[in-house]
């Protein structure tokens, strides 16, 4: 018997997780789905385990920084499934004070791609086994990617091009 | 694991230290700027931390101050051993998200442009990996070819290492009679060149030595990992964008995707020899089949004027004047397209919001990804191993560190 993933990817998810999925948004073929922050853990993985699904590859987890709206941040993951070639993007959202829970547990490639988002944002991913800056010196001050950031960062002895500190 | 027993199985009688080693950055086998925190027990790796960033520009923030074709050089600038393959990867999402289709000759010029580049890639990938681990000769013979296909480039474009061939809507410039010539050329000479590779490599002693089961990952290490490419498929993980998820003309060609069976350095060297073949065989096929035509959309508002028309008519200066100081606006909303880059799945993750600047730029690079393996890799391994393992790796820091 053939399942039809495409639908069990828009509205099996949908069935199954009701009021945690916000938001579903199908364009130039790309499959969205808004999730609540505290049921991400959960929903990935169940994409991951679901036998007839099988979202085995984690492309990339991503910050972006809608400032000033809140709430603030949105995480943005891109996972596919090599076996049954398929693709989804999930986004949650969350504001400054809050934290979200690390997928490393479900896909260990998260592990890195968090710590890019933690230190290009400052999202800080609950249970994540390694969260240090990967990129920046480990005593950098700021995060470089959000929208207050300037672009030529601020000014200090090494950097006289910068902004000066409000 | 670390084993502390010796070849008859017993413990061994003197413990040594545990010893850290920064391994980098400053290294010559270190492809560039790595910084590897090594913990070791002897001569064995107990624990491998990358440590990147040492490269780090600030690619993505550049893009949110960036008109959209603004942003096609700083895409050179990441994996520079394939400038291409990056400005394909950025010119596609874009074009995903304008919603238009450039037209046919564009699209083989395209692939033809990328296969070049995926050859030039892995010719300094196995070249570099030979002196890595004491071959020096491979090193000049991939060079030797490199060279011809920076000629190629330069026939195309202008330029060899940074190239900004594609554009928004199409590439730059036509390919001549004369690319074509010099490219079959390199067509009929490359499989008997990655034979010379192969006889100087394949069978070497030391080469297997080095290279057999050393830094082996299983197939449900390498997806669970992210590994993409030919790290992937050395693992023998049939997953290859261009067949999988084709763009361009990838669907009408006839090419094969090379798997490992073991997951070491060795196969993953095997499956780069192998695709360079099947790239020729891509690019014979292109050069056949590609028709007459346009090279980029009839859309003024993407495309500026022929420069030609620049000096001498009025309109044409004004037009230009306007694509350079105001670009262009593009849709609201969000894309991902990914290409099947050498080192592995390259993609680029654009939100608009409407405006001639994207509101966020995120590239999936392949190097950064790749590169996480490292530790599982090397774990247990001789520290001499660590060597092959980022050679089999290929990172290249322009992209990994962004």
């Amino acid at each position: 018997m053939k399942i039809d993933r495409e639908a069990l990817l828009i509205k099996g998810i949908k069935q199954r997780f009701g009021p945690a999925i916000l938001e579903t948004t199908v364009e130039r073929g790309e499959i969205t789905h808004v999730v609540d922050k505290d049921s991400i853990f959960g929903v990935c993985s169940y994409l991951k385990n679901e036998p007839d699904l099988r979202m085995d590859f984690l492309v990339d987890v991503l910050g972006v920084d809608h400032y000033p709206e809140r709430p603030r941040f949105e995480v943005v993951y891109h996972i596919r499934s090599l076996k049954n070639n398929l693709m989804l993007r999930l986004k949650t959202r969350l504001d400054e004070t809050e934290t979200i829970r690390s997928v490393t547990p479900i896909w260990r490639a998260a592990n890195w791609a968090e710590r890019e988002a933690y230190d290009m944002f400052g999202i800080v991913f609950d249970g994540h086994p390694d969260l240090r800056r990967i990129y920046m010196p480990e005593d950098w001050d700021g995060f470089p990617l959000r929208k207050d950031y300037p672009l030529r960062g601020y000014k200090d002895q090494y950097n006289p091009f910068g902004e000066d500190k409000k | 694991m670390v084993d502390n027993r010796d070849i008859n199985g017993d413990e061994e009688a003197v413990t040594t230290k545990e010893l850290t080693l920064s391994f980098g950055p400053q290294h010559p086998a270190s492809h560039g700027v790595l910084h590897l925190v090594l913990d070791l027990q002897g001569e064995k790796v107990l624990r491998a931390d990358p440590d990147i960033g040492y490269l780090h520009r600030g690619t993505e923030k550049l893009a949110e101050n960036l008109l959209y074709p603004q942003f096609v050089p700083y895409t050179d600038r990441l994996d520079y051993m394939c400038a291409m393959s990056n400005n394909l990867g950025y010119v596609l999402a874009v074009e995903k998200l304008l919603g238009i289709e450039v037209p046919e000759r564009a699209k083989y010029l395209r692939v033809i442009a990328a296969e070049l580049s995926r050859l030039a890639g892995h010719l300094v990938c196995i070249g570099a990996w030979g002196v890595d681990l004491g071959a020096m000769t491979v090193l000049l013979y991939a060079f030797r070819e490199r060279e011809m296909i920076l000629d190629l480039f330069e026939m195309l474009c202008g330029g060899r290492m940074t190239l900004t061939y594609m554009r928004i809507g199409g590439v730059r410039w036509d390919a001549t009679d004369l690319f074509k010539e010099k490219c079959a050329e390199l067509c009929r000479v490359m499989p008997g060149r990655i034979d010379e590779y192969e006889r100087l490599l394949t069978g070497n002693r030391i080469w297997i030595k080095r290279n057999k089961n050393v830094g082996v990952i299983s197939a449900e290490d390498a997806i669970d990992l992210g590994l993409s490419g030919p790290n992937l498929r050395g693992s023998g993980v049939s997953w290859d964008l261009r067949r999988d998820e084709p763009y361009l003309v990838y669907d009408r060609l006839d090419f094969e995707i090379p798997v490992g069976q073991v997951g070491d350095c060795f196969d993953r060297y095997l499956v780069r020899i192998e695709e360079m073949r099947q790239s020729v065989r891509i690019i014979e096929q292109c050069l056949r089949d590609m028709p007459d035509g346009p090279f980029v959309v009839d859309m003024p508002e993407i495309v500026p004027p022929p420069k030609q028309d620049v000096y001498k008519n009025m309109e044409a200066l004004i037009h230009h004047f306007k694509y350079v100081s105001h670009s262009f606006k593009v849709p609201k909303g969000e894309v991902y397209h990914a290409i099947e880059a050498p080192k592995g799945e390259l993609g680029y993750y654009i939100v608009s919001d409407g405006s001639e600047r994207p509101f966020r730029l995120k590239i999936r690079v392949p190097s950064f990804v790749n590169l996480q393996s490292t530790d599982h890799m090397s774990r247990g391994e001789y520290l001499a191993d660590v060597v092959a393992v980022i050679s089999s790796l290929d990172p290249v820091f322009g992209e990994c560190d962004k």
